[in-house]
């Protein structure tokens, strides 16, 4: 019960988990939606191309990704990230990838999916005498895209793009599956050395539910901040 | 490549001595919709009552809603399966925390639990967006009518709200089936557990997670097809999406 319960433990490791912990979460969250952004945009640009095929691609590997659960995905990654490292830079054995950069490329290539269907309907949100504008006064494609398309869309789905986010920050504690220290990783190493489960469960807990809690109330007030006036 | 494969793979003896590779993968299938199902009743169940409550007018009912649903939907489905699993028994009353130690299949319930609670503060949003949707005269009317809030919900406004958010409902569905591989780490062998077994045994990693991932995409076929006929099956007249 809570008699027994040793704050102690918790202050003792205050550095590790925050120092390696919530350093290598974070690190990972940011990354990862960064690439995830910019890989997703990518897709959906592609599925909005008009070129039948390379739409149908881009659809398909995002259904794919969508259906698989991100612990397999992760498995997956892990286990296949060594070979194509060796296929790609042509060495004689499976080349040895770092735990951070393995779940690093999982996490890119798995949001990049649910990333790629909030631009696709933050491009399908614009109206059309945009892009007819743009190319009114001369825009290329792909200035079109830079200049007129993808800031506005960026812009209106900005509070779903950081709800997302907050969504891959919880999701990172999977990278425990790989015995990774992050966070929550970093949590159960003292928890099991220690034999102090229930004060360091709890207290993963209680970090997670307040970093989560805060962001959403911040992407609340953005949204109320950013709406545009129609 | 140098990587052996060996698609034969399926059809050896597993070591545990339950028939071949292919029937672990396959019970390891069985664990993973069991645990689903289970978990989708709770998560029905419960994220109705909070959803319904957050549309009441009381600002009590209201205010457990919130929280029910910022409780669930802030922390991180792996942590909340070790509350469950590590923490919970320790906070109980000793006999109590004992019991639920010993209980046997104790991931499978604290994974069915655990997913049932995380998605039914979705369920709950769902729903509350739902019956946010119908036009305020429906509830008036039913008003009108006679009926009570309880008669209102029952016949009026939940049949309307829970056709309306069937789309978003099978997405949550398939969350909970992809949900369950996380009890992965408090020891539920499902399905993503037993492909790690397979690979662990027979050192063939590819062919576990092709078969895994096969698996699990006809099962997302499989519902998401039901789901369909199931849309048309109580679609409502005089909508879009009605006959």
């Amino acid at each position: 019960m809570l008699g027994s319960f040793d704050f102690d433990v918790i202050r003792r490791s205050l550095p590790y988990l925050f120092y390696e912990g919530m350093t290598f979460t974070l690190t990972l969250t940011a990354l990862a939606a960064l690439g995830g952004l910019i890989f997703g945009t990518a897709i959906a640009l592609m599925r909005l191309s008009g070129y039948k095929t390379l739409g149908r691609i881009a659809g398909l590997y995002v259904d794919f990704m969508r259906s698989l659960p991100l612990v397999l995905v992760i498995f997956w990654f892990y286990f296949l990230v060594p070979y194509i490292g060796q296929w790609v830079t042509g060495a004689s054995r499976p080349i040895s990838v770092g735990a951070f950069a393995s779940s690093l490329i999982t996490f890119i290539m798995f949001e990049a999916a649910y990333f790629s269907e909030i631009m696709r309907a933050g491009i399908q949100s614009i109206s059309r005498g945009q892009p007819a504008a743009a190319s009114a006064l001369g825009l290329s494609y792909a200035q079109t895209m830079r200049y007129v398309v993808l800031p506005q869309a960026f812009r209106n789905m900005l509070p779903v793009l950081l709800t997302q986010t907050i969504v891959l920050f919880q999701d990172t504690s999977l990278v425990y599956v790989l015995s990774i220290p992050d966070f929550l990783g970093a949590a159960s190493k003292v928890a099991q050395r220690d034999g102090r489960l229930v004060e360091m469960y709890l207290f993963a807990a209680v970090v997670y539910f307040t970093i989560s809690c805060i962001a959403s109330f911040g992407v609340r007030r953005l949204q109320s901040r950013i709406a545009i006036i129609r | 490549m140098n990587y052996h494969w060996n698609w034969g793979i399926f059809f050896e003896p597993n070591p545990m001595g339950t028939g071949t590779y292919l029937d672990m993968l396959l019970s390891g299938l069985v664990l993973t919709i069991k645990t689903a199902l289970l978990a989708w009743i709770i998560a029905l169940i419960f994220g109705s009552i909070v959803g319904v409550m957050r549309t009441l007018p009381s600002r009590g009912a209201y205010w457990f809603g919130f929280c029910w649903v910022e409780f669930f939907r802030n922390m991180p489905l792996l942590v909340q399966l070790f509350l469950w699993f590590f923490v919970l028994p320790e906070l109980l009353p000793r006999a109590a925390g004992l019991w639920l130690k010993q209980l046997p299949n104790a991931p499978f319930w604290t994974a069915a639990i655990g997913v049932g609670f995380f998605m039914s503060a979705r369920v709950a949003v769902q729903l509350q967006a739902g019956i946010g949707s119908l036009p305020r005269g429906q509830k008036m009317a039913a008003t009108a009518l006679g009926l009570t809030t309880v008669q209102g919900y029952r016949y009026v406004l939940l049949p309307m709200a829970f056709r309306i958010i069937l789309p978003p409902l099978t997405s949550e569905f398939l969350n909970t089936i992809k949900n369950t591989a996380v009890a992965i780490t408090i020891g539920l062998i499902e399905l993503t557990g037993q492909a790690r077994s397979m690979q662990e045994f027979s050192f063939q990693v590819f062919e576990a997670f092709t078969a895994a991932t096969i698996l699990y995409l006809l099962v997302n076929a499989v519902v998401v097809t039901a789901m369909r006929f199931l849309e048309r099956y109580v679609a409502i007249p005089g909508y879009i999406t009605g006959k």
